[in-house]
């Protein structure tokens, strides 16, 4: 049975770039529930823009298979939210839209790249939201916003549809304000899609329970070293002293690869997107160049004017990252490095059954504080392993510093949602 | 100056749908942009999946051309701006191809069987394709088509093993009725055969030429190119190292100087597609008869010389025709169609699948019974072609010669005719009578033309010397 949902509150965060007022839903596991989806997830005839000036005007004219997925569980699709340009950010401040304010406090960014949907969910207009992760862009927000953020496994979540930043790393994850929601949502959207060729056929994931006694917990040292608030470091470590209340068994560890990791992503990263952006010259769809001769004069002038400065910082970097001569020293180093990662993980693995640490070095920034790029790219130490390594992390909220909400990163094997989801629920519950 | 020569060849795979999304191959019909979809058009969040049966296909080429397939295999991005390429990247193989190796066998320049060694075979998508609009500065404008855009290739990479236009084009023709035996490809899809050519003389730097676009343009091309590079040699210019575009029209190849050509492809794995492991399903790939076994088999079988059969067996769809043409008298049927058949069709353009059945096996029948001569044969054969040329319903052989009268009689009916030619030539009769030699042949030519050929000459001759004995 058709029905209407109304969605008319106001959006004093800037939360959503496009909202659909009148919005018609089904029946399902999500039947009449407001979900807010990112903008760089393609809705079939809502304009999707990846808060680019150069995708303006584009409607696509088919749905990502997750936005398939929820419109026949019933969900109410309630609008795109703001993001960093292409998901190439920490703070959600590089939107051609404008930046997004955090609910918790308006004078600080939501993080990013999905700060649009966590600002949506953290301040009560939407329960449940869709972001995207390539570095940590949905837990990164779930952390400042104070709200509950999953990375699915790679391959566990089709990408059919998603605009892509860095395909090899990149999923769709569900945003909430409780695990149990973030659980409800990923149920929904978790699953094999013939039409991604990386997706991959494995079982559907099994109810969340919170169980957490007897799970042993791994603690990598390097996630409380050098750059880390040690006040972040504290909320975390008492939120760790929980677990082991609750019942698992807490087990230091080192993770050598990290000190190559942050390198390792931003090279993978700006290689795939110097390749995935390279179809912007307004050809198709979006943004119209102006009739200049020859034609290699009209692209340069349209995707100069139409992707802002950290998109063609990181396509730039990317191209001279592959290109010859170079693409040894730096794209063939970073797969090497990543390699590392994954063997450090499946070492840890065989010995635990999740990692916990720190989602963030740190609270929300101020807005307008992230001037310099690189240091930007160094708050993302923390959540691109898991990227890089393809495994499942979530973000629970664990408490606070500087008054600011501070998530807990919970990371697991290949295909084990089930089992940190479980674990979150469990701190969630037991921390009540 | 020893010519080296190295082919790049792309090849449309025949399939039903293409390389990377479900949209029809069979676009050449139809509007611009109308076998599209978010995947071809390169839409942003679609993605790729490989299409298996082209995967087959190209499998299929390299078990028949004796390559071997690497457990592994892989897709990667060549990058670059082009306004028909949608996404700004091809997707292709680069350093883990599906096939390594392999070799095609030809007649070679001194006649004696050569071995064409290949480099490897790889899988790629086609570009779309520009139609420049317009004319002078002004109102120039281009438009894209994308419906081409997405469709399978196969790229066969030979090794510098060639050594003249001549060799180029046995192997072409060799490597393209393959491919036809293999039913993974359609000669008669315009486009579906491009190739590149590296060229050089031993010595000096190489020369890429690209954009050679039928397959016949090949020989025009590599001639041009190697007599050009011979000059330059001669007159000691210096031969650089560069890319040349063929100018179909003119027949000449001229320098892409343009920076547009300058690419740094920044070729890295496509990460959208996982790798492949494909070499296992070579095993469950039957082969069908190629046209080396079948070349053989019809030296064996119907005890035709080698250059019928090579020739006969050059193209599927010719050596289909012959079997079901041939019967019980390859003896005539080989040449008259290996010869006079092909040579016929090949003035007019024609495909063999245009020639009338009934027919010309009727044709070859009248023929083999003395019914009609050669040249009343051939007469007719022609007629029919032209016929079926301007689309109208072909006459039998039997109304033609009852039309034309071309029922081959006995020598007494022509007689007169040959009386009234001795006439009408007294210097050559003059000359016959001297013993120069040539004056009868002369005097025969003559009367057969008189005759509309419906004569057997040897009879002429005996009429000629009857009369003159007179």
């Amino acid at each position: 049975m058709e029905k209407t949902f109304t969605f008319d509150r106001p959006d004093p965060c800037n939360a959503f770039i496009k909202i659909c007022k009148d919005i018609s839903y089904g029946d399902g596991p999500l039947s009449g529930i407001p979900v807010a989806i990112k903008d760089n997830i393609s809705t079939a005839g809502i304009e999707t823009t990846c808060g680019s000036k150069i995708l303006k005007g584009y409607i696509p004219p088919y749905d990502a298979h997750v936005v398939t997925l929820l419109r026949s569980a019933g969900a109410a699709i309630v609008g795109k939210t703001n993001m960093d340009e292409f998901g190439m950010g920490t703070t959600t401040e590089s939107s051609i839209f404008g930046p997004t304010k955090n609910p918790v406090d308006p004078t600080r960014a939501p993080g990013g790249s999905s700060g649009g949907s966590a600002a949506a969910v953290a301040s009560g207009l939407v329960s449940m939201a869709l972001g995207t992760d390539t570095g940590g862009s949905v837990r990164c927000p779930a952390s400042f916003c104070g709200i509950v953020g999953l990375k699915p496994t790679y391959g566990r979540v089709s990408r059919y549809g998603l605009i892509a930043y860095a395909n090899s790393m990149e999923q769709i994850g569900p945003m909430a304000a409780n695990v149990r929601d973030c659980a409800l949502l990923y149920s929904v959207i978790a699953g094999y899609d013939p039409r991604d060729g990386t997706s991959i056929d494995q079982p559907a994931p099994c109810p969340v329970t919170p169980v957490i006694a007897g799970k042993k917990i791994g603690v990598p040292a390097e996630y409380f070293g050098e750059g880390v608030d040690p006040a972040v470091a504290e909320t975390v470590t008492e939120a760790i002293e929980k677990l082991a209340d609750l019942g698992a068994e807490i087990v230091p560890c080192t993770m050598p690869s990290m000190k190559y990791a942050l390198a390792a992503y931003y090279v993978t990263s700006m290689s795939e997107a110097s390749s995935n952006l390279g179809r912007y010259d307004g050809v198709r769809y979006g943004t119209p160049p102006e009739m200049v001769y020859p034609w290699h004069e009209a692209y340069s002038a349209i995707r100069r004017s139409g992707l802002g400065e950290e998109v063609r910082r990181r396509i730039l970097l990317g191209s001279f990252a592959l290109s010859a001569g170079y693409q040894g020293k730096y794209y063939a180093k970073a797969q090497a490095a990543r390699q590392m990662v994954r063997d450090d993980f499946a070492r840890l693995f065989a010995e635990v059954d999740i990692l916990a640490g720190p989602t963030m070095p740190t609270v929300a920034f101020r807005l307008g504080e992230a001037a310099d790029p690189l240091s930007m790219y160094l708050a993302d130490i923390l959540t691109v392993p898991a990227n890089l390594a393809g495994i499942p992390a979530i973000s629970v909220p664990c408490g606070k510093a500087h008054n600011l909400p501070v998530g807990l990163q919970l990371m697991g094997r290949h295909f084990a949602e089930d089992e940190i989801l479980s674990a979150a629920l469990a701190f969630e519950e037991g921390s009540l | 100056m020893t010519v080296i020569i190295g082919l790049e060849i792309h090849c449309q795979l025949n399939t039903a749908t293409k390389l990377f999304c479900g949209c029809s191959t069979d676009y050449r019909d139809d509007g611009p942009n109308t076998h599209v979809c978010p995947i071809c058009l390169g839409l942003p969040g679609s993605l790729p999946v490989t299409n298996r049966q082209a995967v087959i296909y190209a499998l299929r080429v390299a078990k028949a051309l004796h390559c071997e397939i690497p457990e592994v295999s892989e897709f990667a991005r060549k990058n670059y701006f082009y306004p028909d390429l949608a996404k700004a990247y091809q997707i292709t193989q680069y350093d883990k191809p599906l096939a390594l190796g392999g070799y095609i066998d030809i007649e070679g320049e001194d006649g004696r069987e050569k071995r064409v060694e290949l480099t490897r075979i790889h899988m790629e998508e086609d570009p779309g394709r520009l139609v420049h609009m317009g004319s002078g500065d002004r109102g120039r404008y281009t438009l894209v088509d994308y419906n081409r855009s997405g469709i399978p290739l196969i790229e066969i990479v030979t090794e510098p093993q060639l050594s003249s236009p001549k060799e180029a084009r046995r192997f072409l023709n060799k490597l393209r009725a393959t491919l036809e035996y293999l039913g993974i490809y359609d000669s008669e899809r315009e486009g579906s055969l491009r190739v590149d050519a590296n060229i050089s003389i031993k010595g000096y730097e190489r020369v890429e030429v690209k954009n050679i676009t039928s397959y016949k343009g090949v020989e025009k091309a590599l001639t041009f190119e190697i007599t050009r590079q011979k000059g330059m040699i001669r007159r000691n210019a210096r031969i650089v190292r560069e890319t040349r575009h063929y100018q179909e029209a003119r027949g000449v190849t001229t320098s892409a100087r343009s920076k547009e050509f300058e690419h740094d492809y920044r070729y890295f794995p496509e990460p959208d597609l996982a790798l492949m492991r494909v070499s296992s399903w070579v095993d469950e790939i039957d082969l069908p008869e190629l046209p080396d076994a079948r070349r053989d088999r019809f030296m064996n079988q119907y005890g035709i010389s080698l250059n019928h059969a090579r020739t006969l067996t050059g193209d599927l769809r010719l050596a289909e025709f012959f079997e079901e043409i041939v019967g019980d008298h390859p003896d005539t049927a080989a040449p008259w169609t290996a010869d006079i058949l092909l040579g016929e069709l090949n003035y007019r353009d024609m495909p063999i699948s245009t020639v009338p059945v009934q027919e010309y096996r009727q044709l070859l029948d009248d023929v083999r019974s003395g019914r009609i001569t050669d040249t009343s044969a051939v007469e007719i054969l022609r007629l029919i072609l032209n016929q079926v040329l301007e689309g109208s319903k072909p006459e039998t052989p039997q109304e033609i010669i009852a039309r034309l009268g071309l029922a081959k009689e006995t020598g007494e009916s022509f007689r007169d005719i040959v009386a009234t030619v001795l006439a009408e030539n007294d210097a050559a009769v003059a000359d016959h009578r001297e013993g120069k030699k040539g004056a009868i042949n002369f005097l025969v030519g003559q009367a057969m033309k008189a005759t509309r050929g419906r004569a057997d000459p040897k009879e002429i001759r005996e009429i000629i010397d009857d009369l003159l004995r007179e």
